[in-house]
């Protein structure tokens, strides 16, 4: 699997679309702390990057990556290789590269200005929400019929999970103010991995005082060990689930 | 070395192959011959794992090749459109390959290679091959590994004379070997020298599976071109043509 990977990654590598992309992260985040003297300052710009524009370059990336790679797969198809092997090897690729230039992009400068509680949950939240779209990508790829589709779905995936998905919980918290939501909040952030990110970093921020009874009983549960268990845990399960299906759906296909 | 069962496959409105069987055996080369969209490639494809069948069941070597892709590592295949990754160099698919099958140099066939020399671009990219040359690096490829199965789409479609010639040299020095080697052609004075058995099918159905020397007599034309000329003059025909051709058979067997 590593060999195949190694190749998806050379591949990837010669494209230079990733190199583009650590190169625009690096200067953002540099020029943020540039710019702000207060370095938690800088750290909220930083984070709304890395909640809005990190998944939609991995949703769209990915996804533009598998069209491209068609040949690459038709061709291992007809080699001793398992799908399973196959799909995994293309994400394991991805995920590395995208990984890599969000760490160079984004880690060095964080750690340079910022190297505290808040700059690594930022640098997890980071990596956990590359990897999740990643998946959630190649789900959306395996499952489309032409990249039109592919990258169509992809956008749509991103607008519910950044946007529209606020809007819904934001619905449900006004209509039902009368009721303790605070249980609620908590599961419908879990089903969001974008929310899930936001609330772990903030809660590291001073800002998190801001948040109300809500945020007491947030920084309550995420600020504790089984909170961060949690986190980890919810994020796994939305990285292994879509790639699982993705599989799934993969292995019965026909190219 | 191959059978197929009672497969059935549907895209969609399409009845793409109906109710197929078929044995191929050791040291036969067979050629698939039929009109455009008789469902060729889609059986050659299901050999190789790439379409999966609605119904039916494909056994290579007595193991069903349904859960393991082991099986592929008998089978040399070369497409009818070769299509390889666009930043891959020739020599890197080369090793890629060797890497992926884990083969030993020695035990490699590289006679189409030097043949073809390939040597001599091994640092061009794949994008910028014409369509002969991709085809002269798919020949290589399926031929590389030696393997006892060998399934060739459209071989000699887009090749020079002299390169044409090369690879049925080749193809002659491998059904020496005793090899099992399938071909779909619609170059019917190319498969003349080549094939031991015709199998013709036509809208997704087999029509029939028999050696060349059957066919010759049946339909007295010693150039198979003028033979399959002669069944592919109209549906009607040819199913009037076969049943006479068998009615003539039993009718031999009783007397």
């Amino acid at each position: 699997m590593i060999k195949l990977s190694k190749y998806v990654l050379y591949d990837i590598l010669r494209s230079r679309i990733i190199l583009a992309y650590t190169l625009f992260l690096f200067i953002v985040s540099l020029s943020m702390f540039q710019m702000e003297e207060n370095s938690s300052k800088a750290m909220l710009s930083l984070l709304n990057i890395v909640l809005i524009v990190l998944p939609l370059i991995s949703l769209v990336f990915t996804t533009i990556h598998y069209y491209n790679s068609y040949e690459f797969i038709e061709l291992m198809l007809s080699q001793p290789l398992s799908r399973t092997r196959i799909l995994l090897s293309e994400f394991v690729g991805v995920s590395i590269s995208l990984l890599s230039a969000f760490f160079i992009g984004a880690g060095v400068p964080v750690l340079l200005f910022a190297a505290n509680d808040t700059g690594f949950a930022l640098l997890f939240a980071g990596g956990a929400l590359t990897l999740v779209f990643t998946s959630i990508a190649f789900l959306a790829a395996v499952y489309a019929r032409d990249k039109a589709r592919g990258i169509g779905f992809a956008l749509l995936l991103w607008f519910y999970f950044a946007l529209i998905y606020d809007g819904l919980v934001l619905l449900i918290l006004f209509s039902f103010s009368d009721y303790p939501l605070e249980k609620l909040t908590l599961v419908l952030s879990a089903l969001n991995p974008i929310d899930l990110g936001r609330i772990f970093i903030m809660l590291r921020m001073d800002i998190g005082a801001l948040m109300g009874y809500t945020g007491a009983l947030y920084k309550d549960f995420f600020g504790s060990g089984s909170g961060i268990l949690f986190t980890v845990g919810i994020m796994m399960l939305w990285v292994v689930l879509p790639l699982w299906l993705a599989v799934r759906k993969f292995k019965r296909k026909d190219l | 070395m191959i059978r197929i069962e009672h497969i059935n496959k549907r895209f969609k409105k399409l009845q793409a192959l109906e109710d197929i069987n078929a044995e191929f055996h050791k040291g036969q080369v067979i050629s698939l011959i039929g009109p455009n969209g008789s469902g060729k490639t889609t059986l050659i494809k299901l050999i190789l794992g790439m379409v999966r069948p609605d119904t039916g069941k494909i056994l290579v070597d007595d193991k069903l090749i349904d859960n393991d892709p082991v099986y592929r590592q008998k089978i040399g295949y070369m497409p009818q459109i070769g299509r390889y990754p666009d930043n891959m160099k020739i020599g890197q698919l080369f090793k890629m390959l060797m890497q992926i099958r884990n083969k030993e140099e020695v035990s490699l066939d590289k006679a189409l290679i030097e043949q073809f020399e390939l040597e001599k671009i091994f640092e061009k990219p794949m994008r910028t091959l014409s369509g002969g040359t991709r085809q002269k690096v798919s020949a290589a490829i399926a031929f590389l590994f030696d393997p006892p199965i060998l399934i060739l789409d459209e071989p000699t479609a887009g090749l020079d004379p002299l390169a044409s010639e090369i690879l049925k040299e080749k193809i002659i020095t491998e059904k020496e070997k005793s090899k099992l080697i399938l071909i779909t052609s619609h170059i019917l004075s190319d498969l003349d020298d080549l094939t031991s058995h015709i199998m013709y099918m036509q809208e997704g159905k087999m029509l029939f599976l028999k050696e060349i020397e059957a066919l010759q007599e049946e339909t007295g034309e010693v150039r198979l071109g003028k033979a399959i000329a002669r069944i592919m003059k109209g549906e009607k025909l040819t199913s009037e043509w076969i049943d006479k051709m068998l009615q003539k058979k039993s009718d031999e067997r009783i007397i």
